[in-house]
């Protein structure tokens, strides 16, 4: 049994130690938010937070993840239902084609501003270079997260 | 009385409750067209709101299942506005008809009371009114379940007594299974001939089992592959089917050819299927691009009647074309059947993905030309190629991955050449738009894929307008002509000429480009009858090419939603600038070798150019957005390259290993 903080509740998940996040995230904790895209920490789909620092989920064993007081996934980040910023800067500049890479970047995007809460065009393209989107939505997606007020 | 002109999608699905029902308050608008990230759903809701009469509020899109809602075949070809938004006006007029209206209070249980058998094709429609939704740019329904994280994509469902599979997929196209462990702990192992997978409870440890089954089975490869740095020679080396367009006399006195490599779909998710066989019924749930051609190729792969197979579309990240989500599809069904009654997810992984999906063909393509005083006086074109399409079913095959895989196999069908009045494959936008005199346009098909190829975004027109739009730029500096007043002076089409100086006005055409960069033009419309779009293209080529900037310009008709228009136009093109700079599909004469993101990378955020989308009206009939700038933005990069280096590349992609070798040849 290994117990892992979670969005602020603790769970207890059965896994063997060198399974990853991502797969505790989605098939133990049914928390489906955070997706599968390359599972080599190539594309950036499976970002999350871990102690506020943003990890490809993918590659994180659980055993490191157990070790960190609090894993934050996109689930984590709306308070009652409502959009974080991020997420409501990326649904005012319909920021998204597919969306598929989109959680990934909420929570790479949560992880900058908290650290730069306006930031520039250059933070948020240098943020965002170890995501992949396949639809062209890049400069959207850079338009809305420097638009954030 | 004069009959009104029956939408062909209503003469094909009469019925009233095929396309509308009404439930929990709301109208539930089936089409038989797919979400596939391009807006298409938002798109037809403000239509189906504007000819029902009703608030955007009050619609819902119900995801297209076979047997349900109205049969459209494959979401494909740039088509959905086209063939579905006449489809839904006619239903609405119909439905307002009948009934006391908007107007009248208990519209909505006016219209759930009528017959769903009403035969839509004999009653005539009420006239539509002025439109409030269409032209709008309202907010996409589906991104709110995308930003927020909340379960929307085909391996979020988590149906009961859910189980995980997984298929090894042979080494390499040309692989035969000789052996492999008949068990393993904790997990199902199935095997039919060269299939080979596994079912099981818990992700983690099938994911675990196939690492121990890939090293424990046993394969006999063959080289089935051609050299990947000889394509162009190979392709004129094979045998082909000769695919006329235009026959007339040939012309020679200037010519240049161009290439381009195996492109992969490189979606960001792998393709993923869920399959469920019960007592009558085998249920299946799709990414699929058709639902109902998948359902057909499932049972005739099976050998089961087609009215035992349900197929439920689900979305999946963004689709450009025939990739792996049939196949993965029919491996669910495949691994399901060994657990019957249990739902089965079977996803690939990305090597999958990278090289397992049908690939975009290489293709090779020669123009000649004579130009007498300024003017082009003759063209003659020929392309080969690989063909573009071996959807599920086309060839008369099911066209299913698995299927070639088995004891009995089904063998994929080579890719064929779809009729040139529905767009052609090869031949797409093969023929000029100019004025040329003689002409003189060929496709040449080659009868083998030995690497499976199918649809991709736009078909053989990115190529053709790569080619085409290149040789004009070479003609135009060969007599001396700025390459948009020579475009303008071979064409006379007034919807042409204002695509071609919106984008020329907006660029700064004419005006000197900062240090080291170079400006190109590209132009076309999309199968010669679509959508029409110049992109203007800022290139920086020092040591690296950077492409700065793109400016799009489009007439696509009757606009639906100006933001999902600009949405698609702007994706399109940045996709190009990725397959145009980057992209090409690698491998030996056994496997491919770029089933990675560092293998096969495609464009990031600190790559992408300033893009800017104008959209000229014209009031013409709304046509598609979605593939028409993957040609014209290859061209202008090429265009835009040589403009900043004085060099020609004709073989993509354009990297700046393909300048230094351009530069070597000359």
């Amino acid at each position: 049994m290994i117990r892992l903080n979670v969005n602020g509740h603790v769970v207890d998940v059965e896994a063997e130690n060198d399974t990853t996040l991502l797969t505790v995230l989605r098939d133990e904790v049914g928390l489906v938010g955070t997706r599968f895209g390359c599972g080599e920490g190539l594309c950036g789909a499976c970002v999350v937070l871990v102690d506020g620092t943003p990890m490809f989920s993918c590659q994180t064993p659980i055993w490191q993840a157990a070790a960190a007081s609090e894993i934050t996934t996109i689930e984590g980040i709306s308070a009652a239902g409502e959009p974080h910023p991020v997420q409501q800067a990326l649904l005012d500049g319909q920021a998204a084609q597919c969306g598929f890479c989109i959680s990934g970047i909420v929570m790479r995007a949560v992880a900058l501003t908290s650290e730069h809460p306006r930031p520039t065009r250059e933070q948020v393209t240098e943020a965002l270079q170890p995501h992949l989107c396949r639809c062209g939505s890049h400069q959207r997606i850079v338009d809305a997260l420097t638009r954030m007020a | 009385m004069t009959t009104p002109e029956i939408p062909p999608a209503i003469a094909a699905n009469p019925r009233l409750g095929a396309w509308l029902t009404v439930g929990d308050g709301l109208a539930e608008i089936h089409v038989g067209k797919v979400e596939l990230g391009q807006g298409i759903l938002t798109a037809l809701a403000q239509v189906a709101a504007d000819a029902l009469g009703l608030p955007m509020s009050s619609i819902r899109m119900v995801a297209a299942q076979t047997g349900r809602g109205p049969d459209q075949g494959v979401t494909a070809g740039s088509l959905s506005i086209l063939q579905t938004a006449p489809a839904l006006r006619h239903v609405g007029g119909v439905v307002r008809a009948l009934t006391g209206g908007p107007a009248a209070g208990d519209y909505l249980e006016q219209v759930a009371a009528l017959d769903p058998t009403t035969d839509l094709t004999r009653l005539i429609p009420a006239p539509l009114g002025a439109p409030h939704y269409v032209g709008r740019s309202e907010p996409r329904l589906d991104l709110p379940d995308k930003v927020l994280g909340r379960p929307r994509f085909i391996s979020d469902l988590r149906p009961a007594g859910l189980l995980h599979g997984r298929v090894l997929r042979p080494p390499s196209p040309g692989a035969v299974l000789l052996d492999a462990p008949r068990q393993l702990d904790g997990v199902r192992v199935v095997r039919d001939g060269s299939f080979l997978g596994l079912v099981g409870a818990r992700e983690a440890e099938v994911d675990s089992a196939l690492e121990v089954l890939r090293e424990r089975s046993i394969w006999k490869e063959h080289a089935t592959l051609p050299d990947e740095n000889d394509l162009v020679r190979w392709l004129q080396a094979q045998e082909t089917e000769h695919l006329p367009v235009v026959d007339g006399p040939p012309s020679a006195r200037i010519s240049a050819s161009y290439s381009k490599p195996y492109l992969a779909h490189a979606s960001i998710a792998p393709s993923a299927g869920l399959a469920r066989w019960d007592d009558d019924i085998l249920h299946v749930w799709s990414h699929s691009q058709g639902i109902g051609p998948l359902r057909l190729a499932i049972a005739q792969a099976l050998g089961l009647k087609p009215g035992r197979v349900v197929v439920e579309h689900v979305e999946n990240a963004g689709c450009y074309g025939h990739n792996g989500a049939d196949d993965a599809a029919f491996d669910a069904v495949l691994l399901a059947r060994a657990v019957p009654r249990s739902p089965v997810l079977t996803r690939w992984s990305r090597a999958d993905e990278l090289s397992w999906g049908p690939l975009s063909p290489a293709s090779t393509g020669t123009v000649r030309a004579d130009v007498e005083d300024g003017r082009i006086t003759g063209w003659t074109y020929d392309v080969v190629s690989c063909g573009h399409v071996s959807r599920p079913g086309y060839r008369g095959s099911p066209g299913l991955l698995a299927a070639a895989h088995l004891a009995v196999p089904h063998p994929l069908p080579p890719a064929a050449e779809p009729p040139l009045a529905t767009g052609g494959g090869i031949t797409r936008n093969a023929r000029p738009i100019y004025e040329v005199g003689r002409l003189r346009v060929a496709g040449h098909r080659v009868v083998e894929t030995p690497l499976r190829t199918s649809s991709m975004r736009s078909l053989g027109a990115y190529f053709n307008v790569f080619a085409i739009e290149s040789f004009m730029d070479e003609l135009a500096l060969v007599t001396g002509q700025d390459p948009i007043e020579f475009r303008l002076a071979h064409i006379s089409d007034p919807r042409a000429r204002a695509v071609i100086e919106k984008a020329a006005a907006a660029s700064g055409w004419g005006s000197e480009p900062p240090e080291q960069r170079g400006r190109g033009i590209g132009f076309a419309r999309y199968k010669n009858k679509g959508a029409y779009c110049a992109v203007v293209a800022e290139v920086e080529a020092e040591s690296e090419i950077i492409v700065r900037r793109l400016t799009v310009a489009a007439d696509v008709g009757l606009v639906v939603s100006p933001d999902g228009t600009a949405n698609q136009l702007e994706g399109g093109a940045v996709q190009s600038v990725s397959w145009t700079t980057k992209e090409r599909v690698r491998f030996n004469r056994h496997r491919i070798s770029s089933a990675t993101w560092e293998t096969y990378p495609i464009l990031r955020f600190g790559e992408v150019p300033e893009v800017s989308v104008h959209l000229v009206e014209s009031g013409a009939p709304s046509v598609g957005a979605g593939e028409a700038a993957q040609g014209p933005t290859a061209a202008a990069l090429a265009n835009a390259v040589a403009a900043a280096t004085g060099v020609r590349v004709r073989d993509l992609p354009l990297t700046r290993e393909a300048v230094v070798a351009a530069i070597d040849a000359t």
